[in-house]
């Protein structure tokens, strides 16, 4: 993990008091008191730095990401993303889009749940992941059954599966292409392919 | 990318076409800027559009879209014409004193060999004469008529300034200010970089789009140099790492192949995989693919490969066609062929061609499943949008199961930037509600094929049952086991070949290169060209040090650079025959006498003499391909063919329509519109506020580009009495879509062969679901027709007819 506490959490009061005694020593005593009434607590302070990559496109900008709560315990969120001024490619600079990346984290259309559209219904209903997982894994030996040629007309073994299809991703990492290929090669599923081809 | 991003910075010419890295890699485009600001490079754009790349260009020459190569075989002409070639690059490294078989011809537009029922070639005469020490007959002096150099000389004669204006409507002056400029780097100390994306690669001819342009920049030195190079300047974050690691119908991690059924046994396949060298001293790298093949093997299937049972060769699946590609799935579909479907973090009904087909085709599987943090338009194919998805959702028995996946801020992983840079990043969140990550639902998926295939039995269950799975929880597999099966590790005691006594990496260690990897069952590796990224000494993806010695670009200890951690490919060929760089002011690397030492990792043996050993180190022969033989489907040169769709005939050759051997499936052709009826020439683009169909459920971006629009000239506007952000309707034989349109001086209308073309920009980031306004993209109008090597979609050039409309029915 690469996680280490803010380096900004040290302000975390200190520059409030630094900035209102400054006001002060100059007489401003009622400006001092609205100042002090009007600031919040800084946004970023007790959260996690964590190094991340722009999921976008291949020039892979480097960003941080700060996020509240404890990953361990289920419960961090990110809160900002900035870009990561350590980084060879972006410098700390990012796009329109890598910018906004926060608000693709929270999207309101984030996926939330397992759901199912049965044959010829009109809506998604909600599926719990054991029975979602259960009806694929059947649907899928049905057809590899059904459907797998374990020899061409001449005896060749070709162990070839062409009545199943599946599209990888191509923003996912290499360890998941990695699994994904092993899991999709081993049942002999050829039409097989990613966003390369697009 | 041959080379980074931070080496962009090197250079002296930056070449952008086929592309538009201002706008779709603004971040990456920083170093053109930079490259610009301190060195004084320029910076030449040539696209349809003025684009935003365009706008910061020290030149801009525009061109019809579908005829690069035309552009790029004119520029090849005037090189050589004017002598404008880097004479010791292009004879010590490239094939162009190589001798071509008697028989090998050019003539209408086809090579020799066409076979028009097939829609192939026979290729055999593609290839060089063979002495009979068995090596390529050459001719250094370049006399010789049948020598590569002299038969590319005459395949570009027709390719005349006069004739690049009638094929490209690049007016002459402009075509040859654009040439004039790149020639200036034909010399040792200047050098071009050449960055391309999509809008080379969506073409039926797209490969050799690239490839037009690779043969230039080797006529001109500037491969494996700074600041030189091909950058393909990758779509997707981590587009290039899938690729590596073969996530397509014929691909084996590091860009191995599935076999095909004619290759019937282990023996077959491996044999004919010999790769001897085609000229002396050649170090011809793949030799050693019977290293990679196996320690993949062993990867996959661990004990149960083993050397008695050819390395379990048979629990690949052997193709009877090239390739299963998406083309093809979705053909199979529609024809009733096809019954289940993955789209893993993958959108194909907005992007994939011919919306219509797409979801006809969907719409008669047995099952689909999506998996993907998002909403998508795929995974709703069924439900009615109204105009935006007008489907008979009742009469759609598909069913369809949506799962809930990570993003990026949940996620732990590797990613493989455009410059090959293996980068680790961390997870910073927990997965919102029920989400769960990718390798997760894969496992699950795979225990529940493999229990029942235990319980049950069914056909061929052993690649199943035996597929390695050492993982501490089977259940999830860890981001940090995954990494190390993809860097290999020894399976057993690897004992120095030399003193069997010796081991030199004990049983169960980390592999600390490819070097290491072995034929015969002792050592196992996911993907070959990883080697080296997670080592005894650790996860070198996930280095930090920002350090660049001299300000080279390089970059070496920031994370890991396939292969080996080089920086740059071909950099052997950054130096001259004696081993000294062609530019000083720009080493690389450079030989002592004994070893190449320098700044990147050698892209050779270290101790390679360079007058001996070539520095294309992968190919037979050492070195480059001006011609390439039969390894290309639509010839050894590129020629130009015109899109499928186009305003005009082919000009070189009248009587061929679109790439002669693409594969066109037979209802697509009768989707193919002719410009009589659809007389204006369409092409799809991105925006820089945009990301494909991600960014319209991001609140900002939908903000900043809310709404789908189509672009065209004041000229067509005014002609069709369409408003500057009025409705109109384009369409073809494939669909129709309505969009406000864009008026505007971007785009011009070009005369081509005589005749007024006009161009219609169409950008691609809208559907029903999301933040943004719902609209169309322009895959409801693009042909279902692709690559010619590959079967990359032509989305780039296609018919269109437009007229003024009153927007859509529920706008």
């Amino acid at each position: 993990m690469n996680m280490e506490i803010s380096r900004r959490s040290f302000l975390k009061g200190a520059g409030a008091g630094v900035a209102a005694t400054t006001i002060g020593a100059f007489g401003f005593g009622e400006a001092e008191a609205a100042f002090v009434e009007g600031l919040r607590p800084y946004k970023l302070a007790g959260t996690t730095e964590t190094r991340n990559t722009c999921p976008y496109c291949s020039v892979a900008c480097g960003v941080i990401i700060y996020s509240k709560g404890d990953i361990t315990q289920g419960t961090a969120e990110a809160v900002h993303l900035e870009g990561d001024v350590d980084h060879p490619t972006n410098r700390g600079t990012l796009c329109p889009k890598g910018a906004a990346l926060l608000d693709f984290i929270k999207s309101e259309t984030r996926l939330t749940k397992p759901k199912v559209r049965r044959p010829g219904s009109n809506k998604f209903e909600e599926i719990s992941w054991e029975q979602a997982l259960d009806e694929i894994a059947r649907h899928m030996k049905e057809d590899r059954d059904a459907n797998l040629i374990e020899r061409n007309m001449d005896g060749v073994p070709v162990n070839r599966w062409t009545s199943t299809g599946f599209l990888a991703a191509s923003a996912t990492t290499n360890e998941t292409a990695w699994l994904t290929y092993k899991v999709v090669r081993s049942t002999g599923m050829v039409a097989f392919d990613n966003q390369a081809r697009v | 990318m041959t080379n980074s991003w931070t080496d962009i910075r090197n250079t002296d010419l930056v070449i952008i076409m086929g592309g538009n890295a201002a706008e779709a890699h603004p971040c990456g485009f920083k170093w053109v800027t930079e490259a610009k600001a301190n060195r004084g490079a320029k910076l030449i754009v040539v696209d349809p559009r003025f684009t935003r790349s365009a706008s910061v260009a020290d030149y801009y020459a525009p061109i019809r879209q579908g005829t690069d190569i035309a552009f790029l075989l004119g520029v090849i002409k005037y090189c050589i014409d004017n002598d404008k070639v880097q004479w010791d690059y292009v004879r010590a490294f490239t094939n162009a004193a190589y001798i071509v078989k008697e028989g090998f011809d050019y003539k209408d537009g086809l090579f020799t060999g066409y076979d028009s029922e097939k829609r192939d070639y026979d290729r055999s005469t593609w290839d060089y004469e063979i002495g009979e020490d068995g090596y390529v007959v050459t001719d250094e002096t370049l006399q010789n008529p049948r020598c590569v150099w002299n038969l590319l000389k005459k395949h570009v004669s027709v390719y005349t300034p006069e004739m690049v204006e009638r094929i490209c409507g690049t007016p002459k002056d402009k075509f040859l200010k654009v040439a004039e400029m790149i020639s200036e780097c034909s010399t040792p100390d200047k050098t071009m970089t050449s960055m391309y994306a999509l809008g080379w690669t969506q073409h039926s001819k797209g490969s050799q789009n690239i490839r037009s342009m690779a043969m230039l920049q080797l006529i001109l030195g500037n491969i494996g140099v700074r600041g030189g190079g091909m950058n393909a300047l990758r779509g997707h974050s981590n587009i290039q790492g899938l690729t590596d690691i073969g996530l397509m119908s014929n691909l084996i991690p590091g860009y191995l192949n599935i076999p095909t059924e004619r290759e019937v046994a282990y023996a077959t396949y491996i044999g004919s995989r010999g790769f001897k060298p085609l000229r002396p001293n050649q170090m011809s790298y793949w030799q050693n693919y019977p290293k990679f093949f196996v320690s993949f093997m062993k990867a996959m299937w661990g004990s149960a490969a083993t050397p008695e049972n050819d390395f379990a060769y048979h629990f690949l699946p052997k193709l009877d066609v090239a390739s299963y590609d998406v083309l093809r799935a979705f053909e199979m579909m529609d024809q009733g062929q096809m019954f289940g479907y993955f789209c893993q973090g993958f959108n194909p009904l907005l992007a994939f061609p011919n919306r219509g087909k797409l979801t006809r085709s969907l719409s008669k599987l047995k099952y689909l499943v999506i998996m993907d943090p998002l909403e998508t338009e795929t995974a709703r194919f069924w439900e009615n949008h109204g105009t935006h998805n007008d489907v008979d959702t009742a009469s759609i028995q598909t069913e369809v199961y949506q799962l809930p996946s990570t993003c990026f801020a949940e996620d732990e992983g590797a990613l493989v930037n455009s410059g090959r840079w293996l980068q680790w990043h961390w997870a910073a969140q927990n997965p919102p509600g029920d989400a769960k990550a990718d390798t997760w639902i894969m496992a699950q998926l795979h225990l529940r094929l493999k229990k029942m295939y235990q319980e049950e039995g069914g056909k061929f269950p052993d690649p199943i049952l035996n597929l390695t799975w050492p993982y501490a929880n089977p259940d999830e597999p860890s981001p940090d086991e995954l990494a190390r099966e993809l860097n290999g590790y020894a399976v057993a005691d690897l004992r120095d070949p030399n003193d069997p006594t010796k081991v030199v990496l004990e049983a169960g260690k980390q592999v600390p290169n490819f070097g290491t990897l072995r034929a015969d069952g002792s050592t196992a590796c996911g993907c070959w060209i990883y080697s080296g990224c997670y080592t005894e000494d650790g996860n070198m993806m996930a280095r930090r040090d920002n350090n660049d010695p001299d300000a080279t670009g390089a970059y070496s200890n920031w994370a890991f650079s396939w292969p080996a951690n080089r920086r740059i490919l071909y950099n052997r060929a950054s130096c001259d025959l004696d081993g000294k760089p062609w530019d000083p002011s720009r080493k690389l690397i450079e030989w002592n006498g004994e070893k190449w030492v320098g700044y990147d990792v050698p892209d050779i043996a270290v101790t390679a003499n360079p007058r001996e050993v070539g520095p294309f180190i992968m190919n037979p022969e050492g070195q480059s391909r001006l011609f390439t033989r039969g390894m290309m489907r639509d010839g050894p040169f590129p020629a130009h063919y015109e899109p499928f769709e186009s305003p005009v005939a082919n000009v070189v050759a009248p009587a061929i329509r679109g790439n002669p051997v693409a594969r066109v499936f037979a209802s697509d052709r009768e989707e193919f519109g002719d410009a009589a009826e659809f007389p204006y020439a369409a092409t799809s683009y991105r925006l820089t506020e945009h990301f494909h169909y991600w960014t319209k459920h991001v609140w900002v971006n939908a903000v900043l580009q809310p709404e789908f629009f189509v672009e065209i000239s004041e000229e067509l506007a005014a002609e069709k009495g369409i408003e500057k952000g009025g409705w109109c309707r384009v369409w073809n034989k494939r669909g129709s879509v309505h969009a406000k349109a864009v008026v505007t001086k971007r785009i011009q209308p070009l005369v081509c062969d005589g005749k007024p073309v006009h161009i219609v920009g169409i950008p691609l980031h809208w559907g029903f679901t999301g933040a943004a306004k719902n609209g169309w993209g322009p895959n409801t109008l693009t042909p279902f027709v692709g690559d010619a090597n590959i079967e990359t979609p032509e989305f780039k050039a296609f018919l269109v007819n437009i007229e003024r409309s009153d927007g859509p029915a529920t706008a």
